[in-house]
């Protein structure tokens, strides 16, 4: 293989449309003649209140109106919707159910819903529906769960979900020795991922072919099929779910079963027509997981080095009201913590607690911006404990590149446990801080780092199906979606690469069903790693099928052709050679030639070898399916810095200046990198700085909107300097690491960090604002 | 009204959004929708050549006026039109969401500012909601669609984007 296409800036494939105007998402969706009908949830206003009754007669009389369901009127209204990652520690996971007949747990939580005409009638007539709420005692905010004065579950003791503990090396003794021991404690508020695209789903029942089709926004089709046909009763080939273009994910659209995913299939089903269904924005805000909510007590023993020789980390995780995604969010923190850095002594224990608000799961970054405040801020304290420079401290801890792989000992989201398998930490620092370069004169400036390892790619496994057509162009695809990671131009790379033609001359679909069944999702900065793999597991196993049959024409050895140009050709010979759409032809022995030149794969055509058209084990097409499972996770890495000014009197802040220094092994394209770098630490800046979930007391979330939450716009949001280094990862056979989440991680720790040298105040909470700011500097 | 030069007959419920309209009356759906209050900028479209949101308005004050939306800026087949080229060219977009609202943003402000100033950039762009690319692409093409416009005749040079077409 000659490589040519992996490591370019190549352009995206799939911008044409996109810009436009005719990308295709699930609200655009338009099929099959009817126009869908809408629809629209009603949803409780309380945080916590029993139901006593709820009455849809008005609602349903309303003209326009189609259908309105309560749980009563769905077989699976009294099902719990699944825990999705069982966990032995979840001694008591809850979830909800599609529809909330008895009690409701969160603001937000679904009641009903209504099919009507058209979205406007369907809010008209959500708003008849009368239910009759018996307000119950709020439980808000982790401390106030664990307290436990108040239960969420009335048969969850203290509130308590999960808990578990783990410990490295010996703790208790280590910290007794050390030179030097500190408390800290640290606070991380909830976040919202807040995609661009809200949630959509449109649903269409074939009574002629019994088959239901999907779309949905989602990070995962291929589960929510499986799903659909369990829920259903039918064989997961009459269920097609497609993820069409989706509008960002950052993780919440990896969450299933939202209860509109299965009441608008539902509803398709009864009413023989399509329906769908389109979140608004404070919908989204209250019904769409949101995450981060932590709070950590630390104790750390180090040396007069500021060598950490003992860490014990205890933390409270605000699960919101269920637990449909297990307990994956705190078991990241806690493997995390430690990041690139040596703790010889280590121990962790959470507590999965129960609030009444929005349940939770991964928004990118997923358990790691919290951890890693929590190890950075503990560095930081170490480093003006000790007067040390804190990039010193950091190099005297770190992880050295001779030490992989390196085994941490605690448990890992994939079931095994953390083991980083490369990585160069040290070089990650000096590049951040020689890019950094020297401190910008002025008063109020402060200077802020952090260094982070993030888990990349884990399992269970991709697939890809690879094909070359008798034109000679290639079609791909895998069963995972893309939200804008550019799947299609990346993808095509690979497999460009493998049957070596042209990008332009490879397509690509993902996350459609229908085109390849298998995979479990975009999600854990995991495609590049999976799926990536896949194609090429696919794409080469086309390839060699390409060198067999064209051995046999060209009379040559398999093992001395290769695939270049859009052909397969001698090595060193390329005028000997056959086109890849020949070979693609004779792939498929005809008995009627069908155009595109098949007529050279009929009978009478001269043979090159005796024999059935077709011998044992061989598969017509040029084409191959092919699947990666990794055998663990692979660990990315980089180290951020920045210099932040603060304005004394309005406390507005000012990135000067923000360096990234980013690792995640072979890098496919940089273009791709370097924008989902950017866009995660523009997300990371807003999750500092900008954005809050202002819950009250009751459990209402007072801004659930975009003129209350202030997502960054292009003015809060500064130049960043990107560079890479490059640690291939020796556990998959393209050396790539995950690349999706990382801008995030450590943003948090490097504000906060810059900020608390800036003014002078410390800072052990997220996010900040200039109000904390004001309040802090008062203090 | 006229979208994208073509007359259009009346929306006849006075509740109607332009942005549903545009959408779903009218299968226009590059227009989007992401907040439907007025911040995020997804929903922007040319009224009489000037940037508005069609979340903030009813299709029946469109009456009479001319709106232009991102399919009308290149007809299907020919090349894009510099914005959106620029936007290609700079990895100025990843999900494609907020796109047609900042290209067409960006198209209302080379059409008072061909040549923008970096302030002049940021404040063009700033009513727009992007969640993916952290914005430092979407300056570049902003940059470079000015520069792309310069070389290229077309409506954006901005003798009035919606009128005389
Ligand atoms: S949808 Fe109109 S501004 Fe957000
Ligand atoms: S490209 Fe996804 S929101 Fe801007």
């Amino acid at each position: 293989m000659t490589t040519k296409w992996f490591g370019e800036r190549v352009q995206r494939v799939e911008d044409d449309r996109l810009l436009r105007g005719r990308g295709r998402f699930t609200d655009d969706i338009q099929e099959g003649g009817d126009r869908a009908l809408e629809s629209c949830l009603v949803r409780s206003p309380y945080a916590h209140a029993r139901i006593n009754s709820i009455d849809v007669s008005a609602a349903r009389a309303l003209p326009g109106v189609v259908a309105v369901y309560v749980a009563a009127d769905l077989p699976f209204g009294d099902t719990d919707l699944p825990i999705l990652i069982p966990h032995p520690n979840l001694t008591h996971g809850r979830t909800q159910r599609c529809l909330a007949s008895e009690v409701v747990r969160y603001a937000g939580e679904a009641v009903a819903f209504v099919v009507a005409d058209s979205r406007y009638i369907a809010e008209d007539a959500a708003e008849l529906v009368q239910v009759d709420y018996e307000p119950l005692p709020v439980v808000i905010t982790p401390e106030v769960a664990a307290a436990a004065e108040h239960l969420v579950h009335d048969d969850v003791p203290g509130n308590v979900a999960a808990e578990m503990l783990q410990e490295v090396g010996d703790v208790g003794a280590a910290m007794k020795s050390a030179p030097h021991r500190k408390r800290l404690h640290f606070r991380f508020e909830r976040g919202a991922a807040s995609p661009m695209e809200a949630r959509a789903v449109w649903a269409r029942w074939s009574d002629p072919e019994q088959k239901l089709t999907v779309y949905d926004s989602t990070q995962s089709p291929t589960s929510i099929r499986g799903g659909l046909a369990v829920l259903f009763g039918l064989p997961e080939s009459s269920v097609e779910v497609i993820a069409p273009d989706v509008g960002g994910g950052f993780g919440p659209k990896i969450m299933l079963f939202y209860p509109d995913e299965l009441l608008v299939p539902f509803a398709a089903m009864q009413l023989g027509r399509p329906v769908k269904w389109t979140e608004d924005r404070q919908e989204h805000f209250l019904a769409v997981n949101h995450e981060r909510g932590q709070v950590h007590e630390v104790e750390v023993g180090f040396d007069d080095a500021g060598r950490v020789l003992a860490l014990s980390v205890d933390f409270i995780h605000d699960a919101g009201a269920y637990t449909p995604y297990g307990i994956i969010l705190p078991i990241i923190t806690a493997a995390q913590v430690p990041g690139p850095y040596r703790v010889p002594n280590y121990r962790v224990r959470f507590r999965d607690v129960y609030t009444n608000a929005t349940p939770t799961s991964p928004y990118r970054g997923a358990g790691r911006p919290h951890a890693c405040f929590v190890m950075e801020r503990t560095l930081d304290a170490i480093a003006s404990d000790l007067g040390l420079d804190r990039p010193e401290v950091r190099r005297r801890n770190f992880i050295q590149p001779d030490e992989f792989p390196y085994d941490l000992g605690v448990a890992w989201q994939d079931g095994n446990t953390v083991i980083y398998d490369s990585g160069n930490y040290p070089a990650l620092l000096e590049k951040a801080m020689q890019m950094l370069g020297p401190r910008p004169a002025g008063d109020h400036i402060g200077m802020g780092l952090g260094a982070y390892v993030e888990g990349t790619g884990v399992g269970p496994y991709e697939g890809a199906h690879v094909q070359v057509l008798v034109s000679g162009k290639v079609v791909a695809a895998t069963g995972i979606p893309s939200q804008g990671q550019a799947h299609a131009t990346v993808w095509a790379q690979i497999v460009a690469d493998e049957l070596g033609v042209d990008v332009a001359d490879v397509e690509v679909t993902s996350g459609d069903t229908r085109r390849f069944p298998w995979g479990v999702g975009t999600f854990a900065s995991r495609g590049a790693v999976t799926a990536g793999n896949a194609m090429s597991v696919a794409a080469r196993m086309v390839a060699d099928k390409a060198k067999h049959i064209a051995a046999d024409h060209l009379e040559a050895d398999p093992a001395d052709l290769e695939l270049v140009g859009g052909k397969v050709s001698v090595k060193g010979s390329p005028d000997r050679g056959i086109p890849l759409a020949a070979v693609s032809v004779l792939a498929n022995p005809v008995r009627y030639a069908f155009g595109g030149g098949t007529e050279a794969a009929t009978q009478f055509t001269s043979r090159p070898r005796p024999g059935p058209p077709l011998q044992d084990g061989e598969q017509p097409g040029l084409e191959a399916t092919g699947y990666y499972s990794p055998p663990g996770s692979t660990w990315a890495a980089g180290c951020h810095a920045a210099y932040v000014h603060i304005d004394p009197k309005t406390f507005r802040m000012e990135v000067l200046k923000y360096v990234v220094v980013h690792d995640c092994g072979r890098v496919i394209n940089p273009l791709v990198v370097e924008g989902q770098i950017e866009g995660g630490v523009a997300q990371g800046i807003g999750g500092a700085f900008y954005e809050r979930l202002a819950y009250d007391a009751d459990g209402q979330l007072r801004n659930a909107s975009f003129m209350e939450f202030l997502m960054p716009y292009a003015t809060e949001v500064p130049a960043i300097e990107i560079d890479h280094i490059e640690t291939p990862s020796p556990l998959n056979p393209l050396g790539i690491k995950g690349a999706g989440e990382a801008g995030v991680i450590p943003v948090g720790a490097v504000i906060g960090s810059a900020i608390e040298e800036a003014l002078g105040v410390s800072i052990t909470e997220m996010p900040l604002s200039p109000l904390k700011l004001y309040e802090l500097s008062r203090a | 009204m006229k979208v994208n030069g073509f007359v259009h007959p009346a929306q006849r419920d006075p509740r109607r959004l332009l942005s549903d309209h545009l959408r779903h009356d009218l299968g226009l759906t590059g227009t989007h929708v992401g907040c439907e209050h007025g911040v995020c900028g997804c929903c922007t479209v040319l009224f009489d050549g000037a940037p508005v949101r069609s979340c903030l308005m009813l299709a029946v004050q469109a009456e009479g006026h001319e709106v232009s939306t991102v399919e009308g800026l290149a007809v299907l087949g020919a090349p894009l039109h510099p914005v959106q080229q620029a936007f290609h060219e700079c990895h100025g977009l990843q999900c494609g969401f907020c796109t047609p609202g900042f290209v067409m943003s960006v198209v209302g402000l080379l059409a008072q500012h061909p040549n923008p100033t970096r302030e002049q950039i940021e404040e063009g762009i700033s009513g727009n909601l992007c969640r993916c690319t952290g914005y430092a692409s979407i300056r570049r093409a902003v940059q470079r669609a000015s520069e792309l416009s310069q070389q290229t005749p077309s409506p954006l040079r901005g003798e009035g984007w919606g009128k005389g077409r």
